[in-house]
């Protein structure tokens, strides 16, 4: 671990002016991915700002029966949220696939949303990376990739993006809110995260500087049929390698809306806008369900040891629709 | 409990109370003043030369001590290599020279006043290298195979032959011939490697986490060059071990040498990336399975050849076809080993090493052999039931296994088993029902003991065993309380200590019996002491001063008269997710006969241990290992993956209890590896009956299964 400077914030402004102060600074929410990195040194800080004084620990709620979610609420809070658990259990379920109940205990809202890739030639400074060094080049694309991303990869880059939470936030058309020395902006959550391109360093829009305050989900009355099932390696505590957060807005057997997002195959959470239009005022079926699937995973591309998830993710999202559709 | 008749009693551990409170000193936790902080570094290159080492930063940076590399290492007698003698001591990696055989190798020592600052100071040391080619890719070594001709653990031969398998092969009336494959499987016990060294003088003090405190010892003075007299090995707790810590690794001397170097205690903990290479691990296997057998369901013909990795430093061998030889009668048998060496840290046991991947294939192979037979499986094992050991023509020393198939079965309910692939589900999960016989061999090696009772009535057992997470104390005690007809709460056990007697590698299984019984002899023979002093009831014994037996036990002829083996039956229920491919262990159940069984308790957490274990074997484990740079890719519990509690079902474990008078004074077979065997090929079993699909290279993920 690399020696680092310790700082405390007391309000909003005094976290962004210290982080903003130091180009090599990181504020530190509940920990878990940011001290774990550091003790790999791939996370090199000079100065840790700690925000967990602050006041965003909030989940309240907003007009139209939205919900804003405070960046420090906790995992656990926030998927035991009875608002939570009534209106999107998809966010819900999500949360609680992730991690192991004393992670979730720590890591936050924002937290979670800035979590960094589980590739394990990033964890490793021995490797080269064009995440960790730009140029260095990508030792996962001709190594062993079975856990990498199948949807909006580059040559540069191949790693999921590996949170649940977000795949669900990004179904559920959530908007990031967050905070800077110029003041408040809003960053929908589908546009948060960046695909690697030839950038793979940059991996959010938000800027250095920059206080992730809460995060919004707008009302969506029939999220109360949404679902989130995710696929791992075992039956607990393992990183996805397929999910699918689902809602659909079912009557009469016939489809009025859906929110599809997948998780584990993609280097962001990944809505498919293509299948939910092809989904729409088709009837609830297995033959809709298997189209909308193919067009999901249309651009998907494996690598030597991920093929098998263009497949399994096809199958996941039929399941989840299907059990969707099911919910009365 | 406080009556005597412990034998046999259900005794919760007696260091369970102590761990749960945190009060249990496991060795990174042993209070030393003035302590400096050792951090190892390793290789980033798979083989070849270090050229260049500049350490001029990291000496530099606050509170180092010392940067120890190849440049200023303490010259060791035969450049570091005096000790070697496996299984405790091994080729190691001691800054000796430059060369580097795998990516981790140990290249350095940071020492410092904290860790932080030793481990900060490690990452600064720069090294350059010339790089040579590597292998690591076992599948594209294969062609670079030798045949292994040593005695395998310096007893059993490395190849078998009996009968005409060739014939027998070509006349069968039905046959297979296939491979099965098993990963590189790292133990990772949840206690990482620990040593804490320090100097007074010329003499040598070492906490270590270990199976083997007298190996330690042996290892530290031959490789220093001091005498085994001048060094201490103590070893109280050892947080899991599982074969990994029955060698002294490079890090123990390294330790050592640091603390000279510096002039102080040094305490060296490797991290959790750490345990990926340099302490060893199970080898891959290939394990090449041919077997016939007639209408009838008699066997005719196997052989099985296996090919495992070790090293390029050293040779290892996972015995893969020691229970094949001696499992089911078959008059046509041929085994084989070979090794592949690769530039990989050297394997070393670690759980039931041999028996857990061999089962995984010759189980296997019997449920395949069974399905072309149209024979149940079980009805299979019945009918090549081995009334004496096949291959040494010898009686059974006991053998309960029909017994154990009787009970597991009955209580899995294997009779309502439909016979074919598919035919059972709930919802989206396909049902499978797989059944394995599990086996793992009677080891004995002399172990000593001293019983001493003191003026307050008290006795104490000392013994240089190793408390390693299996109920040892407990049932040391239990043993010692029995035979001196005393309340268990007046016998004490201190072990883990080389100035106490001598006792073998906390490994193999066996420790009740080689310790146990040795533990025996000495209570009993205090008894007899305290009788000739007039005190016929050790209960009502007042002497005057301490009363002190010391006495050995060691095997006798009884090997060349019997076979001596434990044995067991495991049925298990998996679901395999119909489109998704995730297979769940649902239940499992399995009986086991170990001759006595000290403490029902303790024993039945070995076998789930066991089982657990063998989960992981079959369906998670995997180390992967970079094909380009040689490097330990998942080393870390993220992605390296270990059953937690939701993958771990429901297990009813019974015993057949045997009186076995021939293995050992005490009765026992050892429990601590048999309930790892057999399990993996239960579990494939089971996914083939319940998708179809025969999975023969470990572990079995859903990618295998869509
Ligand atoms: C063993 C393990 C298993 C896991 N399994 C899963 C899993 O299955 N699924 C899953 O989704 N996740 C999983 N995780 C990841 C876990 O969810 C994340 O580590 C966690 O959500 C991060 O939240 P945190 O508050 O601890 O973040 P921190 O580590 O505190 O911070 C992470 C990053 O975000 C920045 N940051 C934090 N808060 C803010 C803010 N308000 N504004 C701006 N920047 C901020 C920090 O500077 C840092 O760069 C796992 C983690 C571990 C260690
Ligand atoms: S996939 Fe991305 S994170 Fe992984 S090695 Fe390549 S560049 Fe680095």
């Amino acid at each position: 671990m690399y020696p680092f400077q310790f700082e405390s914030a007391a309000s909003e402004q005094d976290a962004i002016a210290l982080l903003g102060a130091n180009p090599d600074a990181r504020f530190l929410a509940g920990g878990t991915t940011l001290v774990d990195l550091m003790k790999h040194d791939v996370e090199r800080p000079a100065r840790v700002v700690d925000i967990n004084q602050l006041s965003l620990t909030t989940v309240e709620e907003i007009d139209g029966g939205g919900l804003r979610i405070g960046a420090m609420v906790r995992n656990s809070d926030l998927a035991n949220h009875p608002l939570v658990r009534e209106r999107y259990p998809v966010l819900s379920q999500a949360l609680l696939a992730g991690a192991s109940p004393q992670l979730r205990n720590m890591a936050t809202t924002g937290g979670n949303l800035l979590q960094r890739a589980r590739c394990q030639y990033f964890r490793d400074v021995a490797n080269a990376c064009n995440k960790r060094e730009p140029g260095s080049g990508c030792s996962a694309l001709h190594g062993i990739n079975r856990i990498h991303a199948v949807l909006g990869t580059s040559e540069q880059c191949i790693a999921t993006h590996p949170s649940d939470m977000a795949v669900a936030l990004a179904a559920l058309d959530a908007i990031v809110r967050v905070r800077g020395a110029g003041g408040e902006r809003t960053i929908p959550l589908v546009d948060f995260h960046l695909m690697p391109h030839d950038r793979p360093d940059r991996e959010t829009r938000l800027e250095h500087g920059e206080l992730i305050v809460s995060v919004d989900v707008p009302p969506l009355p029939f999220a109360k049929r949404s679902l989130y099932i995710k696929v791992r390696d075992r039956a607990s505590y393992a990183f996805t390698l397929a999910s699918a957060a689902v809602a659909l807005d079912v009557r009469d057997g016939v489809i009025r809306a859906a929110r599809i997002a997948l998780g584990g195959v993609a280097t962001k959470p990944w809505r498919v806008p293509d299948a939910e239009s092809a989904l729409e005022n088709t009837s609830a079926d297995g033959a809709a369900f298997g189209r909308a699937a193919e067009l999901a995973l249309s651009g998907a591309v494996a690598r030597e040891h991920n093929a098998f998830k263009i497949e399994l993710a096809k199958r996941t999202l039929i399941r989840a629709l299907t059990r969707a559709a099911a919910i009365a | 409990m406080t009556e005597p008749g412990h034998i046999g009693a259900p005794l919760t551990r007696l260091d369970g109370r102590l761990k749960v409170t945190g009060q249990a000193k496991f060795t990174a936790e042993v209070p030393i003043d003035h302590l400096a902080y050792a951090v190892m570094i390793q290789s980033t290159i798979g083989a070849g030369r270090i050229t260049r080492i500049d350490a001029r930063e990291a000496e530099a940076a606050d509170g180092v001590l010392a940067i120890i590399t190849a440049d200023n290492a303490m010259p060791l007698p035969e450049k570091g290599r005096a000790a070697f003698s496996p299984p405790a001591g091994r080729m190691l990696s001691l800054l000796q020279d430059y060369d580097v055989h795998y990516n981790g190798q140990p290249i350095g020592v940071a020492v410092a006043d904290s860790f932080e600052q030793a481990r900060y100071a490690a990452s600064l040391v720069r090294y350059e290298y010339e790089a040579a080619p590597i292998d690591v890719d076992m599948e594209a070594s294969l062609a670079k195979s030798y045949p292994y001709t040593r005695k395998i653990l310096g007893r059993d031969p490395a190849s078998t032959c009996r009968g005409d398998v060739s014939a027998a092969l070509r006349q069968a009336a039905a046959r297979l011939d296939v491979v099965y494959r098993t990963p590189v499987e790292t133990h990772n016990p949840i206690e990482p490697h620990a040593t804490i060294a320090m100097w007074e003088g010329d003499r040598l003090t070492v906490y270590d986490s270990t199976q083997f405190v007298y190996g330690v010892r042996r290892v530290l003075a031959k490789t220093l060059g001091i005498s085994e007299e001048a060094v201490r090995v103590v070893s109280r707790f050892t947080g899991g071990a599982f074969g990994s810590k029955g060698a002294a690794w490079s890090h123990v001397p390294l330790a050592a040498m640091a603390a000279k170097h510096v002039g102080r205690p040094v305490k060296l903990v490797l991290t959790r990336r750490q345990m990926f290479g340099p302490v060893g691990a199970r080898p891959h296997t290939v394990q090449h399975f041919e077997i016939a057998g007639g209408r009838d369901g008699q066997l005719t013909a196997m052989r099985h050849v296996t090919t495992s990795s070790t090293s390029k430093i050293e040779e290892w061998l996972e015995p893969s076809t020691l229970a094949t030889r001696m499992l089911y009668r078959c008059d046509n048998q041929e085994t084989s080993q070979h090794l592949v060496r690769l530039n990989t840290g050297t394997p070393t046991f670690n759980r039931a090493p041999g028996e857990a991947s061999g089962t995984f294939a010759l189980e296997s192979a019997m449920d395949e052999l069974a399905a072309r037979l149209d024979i149940d499986p079980f009805e299979l094992r019945l009918r090549n039931y081995a009334e004496e050991d096949p291959e040494e023509h010898k009686p059974w020393s006991s053998k309960s296994l029909r017994e154990c198939y009787r009970v597991a079965a009955e209580r899995f309910g294997w009779a309502k088993r439909p016979p074919n692939p598919r035919s059972m589900r709930d919802g989206d999960w396909l049902i499978g029902w797989g059944m394995a016989t599990a086996t793992y061999p009677m080891k004995r090696m002399p172990a000593s003991a001293i019983a001493r009772m003191t003026p307050d009535g008290l006795v104490e057992i000392r013994a240089a065993t190793h408390e390693i997470g299996t109920g040892t104390i407990t049932i040391m005690q239990q043993i010692a309380a029995d035979a001196l007809d005393l309340p268990i709460e007046r016998v004490r056990f201190t072990h883990g200590d080389t100035d106490l007697p001598q006792n073998p590698i906390s490994a193999g299984s066996m420790t009740a019996t080689s310790t146990g019984s040795a533990v025996l002899v000495a209570a009993r023979e205090l008894r007899e002491k305290l009788r000739q002093l007039g005190f016929d009831n050790p209960a009502t014994a007042r002497v005057t001063e301490a009363v002190e037996v010391r006495s050995e036990s060691k095997p006798g002829k009884e090997r060349e008269q019997y076979s001596m083996h434990a044995f067991g039956a495991l049925f298990v229920e998996v679901a395999v997710d119909a489109e998704l491919g995730m297979v769940r262990v649902r239940r499992a159940a399995g009986a086991y006969s170990g001759g006595r069984i000290l403490n029902p308790k303790t024993a039945r957490s070995q076998i789930i241990g066991g089982i657990v274990y063998g989960i992981g074997a079959a369906l998670l484990e995997d180390t992967h290992i970079d094909r380009r740079s040689g490097r330990y890719v998942n080393a870390e519990l993220d992605e390296y993956h270990l059953p937690v509690n939701a993958d771990v079902p429901e297990i009813d474990v019974s015993f057949v209890e045997e009186d076995d008078p021939h293995v050992n004074p005490l009765g026992v077979k050892g429990l601590g590896e048999i309930g790892m065997t057999g399990v993996a090929g239960a579990i494939a079993n089971a996914v083939y009956h319940a998708t179809g699909v025969r999975v023969r290279d470990l572990p079995i993920t859903l990618d295998k299964l869509l």
